[in-house]
């Protein structure tokens, strides 16, 4: 079938490129040591890496869950639930009690309670029958905006001294993702990754909707929830290392989708992540060779993800 | 046999099914015709477990709809629903295809591809096979579905309102398919039709429904007479016989 090869050429250009954009982000401008600088930058590179691969598929399985392909759980705000959860969990334990703890298990804890609490919210905005996509887009923007509302009330609460040390372990970047986290990130991200892959057809049918799903014998409920369990992890990982990042699922699905020129999901799940891949990588080469670390990557990611953004949306009413 | 019992189901103050007991038997086409809001169309989501009742049960084959794990049902029971919206774009044989997946699990063997053929043909749609969704017309997505739930290759079929969309040619093909699978291949069609001509012409039982519960059940010459309809839609309706099928006279 021509589109079927269409869609393999389509992974192996975006592979070579991501490739090539690997090895000069590795090696450009490289002085001095080369143990120290690869060492370095590779733990940068896997970074960049992991979040790509994170957000881009939980993006991908979130649009084929919910049916759609504007809603991502960026733009549904889902990753102020990670920032709330982790707010609450310091503001019970106190800067004391979290410094005695090791952080990848402080990462661990608030994986659990962020899959916990993401898992409760899917089930009422999803769990039932089907609801507009308007309605939903608009409960989640507002929830959004709550849950991050309340997390910077949890945080005034706080002992300034307190808070300086939250807003530190909060504030993530793309130039600056925890080190010690990359460990528990690459097991989990890679745990959900290999739990996806027997499971490619079966999205493929999930991605049809609803009632032909059920028709073709989908366990609806209890499917969705595990891959929106999936699509926690990822997000509480990706927003764990970097922050919130509104815009780059959307950006790195939807630029897959113009790639791959069909929906089957093993062609699309890899494609968005390369896509990801590229765009953080480039985007970070760009930002430390071009711009000299004179702006960030996460506004870049923003400007460009907000454009596209509205692009959609205004392609979708003119349809 | 499809055994439908006591059931009934509610959207918040709205009771849209009462109390509704009905056997559909193994075999031939069965329509359901109703005014609007009768409950026709939640009778069928019902019965395709896509909506849960609020009390009552229903049994395909003597399996229990709520505790008969779903691939189980999908490889002897198909329903399309009326509105069909594909995020996903697929081609005409990729849907096809997807109607195999109760029984390959997505790896299509030489047995399935076969089946798909069979039923793009029987739609008439090789012709259009490669195409994607998004570039069909209403009646040729219509079908392009139709063509799905066959490839299923269930003994039940069950169509809400199928020939939406269907311009006459179509319409008549869609329920002389209908026709044929029921009567050649063996299956059991329920559809749930508007156009009582049609239901009058190509059924073999008619199923009428009024403010959720079933006002009428028997063979089109019963049901398709002028006192259950008038009963049935409010209005006077006559009946002719033409050329041995009985039509009804709504137009005028």
């Amino acid at each position: 079938m021509p589109h079927e090869r269409r869609a393999r050429l389509a992974l192996i250009g975006l592979a070579l490129l991501a490739g090539g954009l690997i090895l000069a982000f590795m090696t450009l401008g490289a002085r001095g040591n080369w143990d120290f600088v690869l060492a370095f930058r590779g733990r940068k590179l896997l970074g960049l890496v992991l979040v790509a691969h994170a957000v881009a598929c939980s993006t991908v399985l979130f649009q084929t869950v919910t049916a759609n392909r504007i809603l991502t759980p960026g733009i549904m705000g889902f990753d102020s639930l990670y920032l709330l959860c982790a707010t609450l969990l310091f503001a019970a334990f106190g800067a004391a009690g979290m410094a005695g703890l090791d952080p990848r298990l402080d990462f661990a804890l608030n994986v659990a309670v962020m899959i916990g609490a993401s898992m409760a919210l899917y089930l009422w905005l999803f769990g039932g029958e089907e609801r507009s996509l308007h309605r939903l887009l608009l409960i989640g923007v507002v929830f959004g905006i709550f849950l991050r509302t309340l997390a910077e009330f949890v945080q005034r609460l706080l002992d300034p001294n307190e808070f300086m040390v939250l807003s530190d372990r909060l504030f993530a970047s793309f130039s600056d993702i925890p080190p010690q986290l990359l460990g528990i990130a690459s097991l989990l991200i890679g745990a959900v990754t290999l739990w996806l892959i027997p499971r490619l057809s079966r999205l493929d049918v999930i991605g049809l909707g609803r009632p032909v799903a059920i028709n073709l014998g989908i366990t609806w409920r209890t499917e969705v929830l595990a891959i929106l369990a999936a699509v926690s992890v990822l997000v509480a990982v990706a927003a764990a290392l970097v922050g919130q990042v509104l815009f780059l699922g959307l950006v790195a699905v939807s630029l897959a989708h113009l790639a791959v020129g069909q929906s089957a999901h093993r062609y699309v799940l890899p494609a968005a992540s390369l896509v990801g891949i590229i765009l953080l990588v480039g985007g970070q080469m760009l930002v430390e060779r071009v711009f000299a670390f004179g702006t960030a990557l996460g506004l870049i990611v923003e400007f460009v993800g907000g454009i596209t953004f509205i692009a959609l949306l205004v392609a979708r009413g003119r349809r | 046999m499809i055994r439908i019992e006591n059931l009934s189901k509610s959207y918040g103050p709205a009771q849209v099914l009462r109390d509704v007991t009905l056997d559909l038997p193994k075999g031939g086409v069965t329509s359901l015709i109703g005014p609007n809001g009768a409950g026709k169309s939640t009778l069928l989501s019902l019965i395709a477990r896509l909506i849960a009742p609020d009390s009552g049960r229903i049994t395909v084959d003597g399996m229990d709809i709520a505790r008969t794990p779903g691939a189980e049902l999908a490889r002897r029971l198909a329903i399309l629903r009326q509105e069909n919206h594909l995020v996903a774009r697929l081609t005409v044989r990729e849907l096809g295809g997807f109607g195999r997946f109760p029984h390959s699990a997505g790896r299509l063997t030489q047995a399935d591809h076969a089946a798909i053929d069979r039923a793009l043909d029987y739609l008439d749609l090789q012709a259009l096979a490669d195409r994607f969704i998004d570039q069909l017309s209403g009646g040729q997505r219509q079908r392009a579905f139709v063509a799905m739930v066959l490839a299923q290759d269930t003994d039940y079929l069950l169509l809400d309102e199928p020939l939406n969309n269907l311009d006459m040619k179509h319409g008549q093909a869609m329920m002389r398919l209908l026709s044929r699978a029921a009567h050649d291949l063996g299956k059991s069609v329920l559809v749930v039709l508007h156009d009582i001509n049609f239901a009058s012409c190509h059924s073999d039982r008619i199923v009428a429904m009024r403010d959720g519960r079933i006002f009428a059940s028997g063979t089109p010459a019963e049901i398709v007479a002028p006192d259950p309809l008038r009963d049935l839609y409010d209005m006077e309706i006559a009946v002719r016989e033409i050329d041995g099928q009985r039509i009804a006279l709504f137009y005028g």
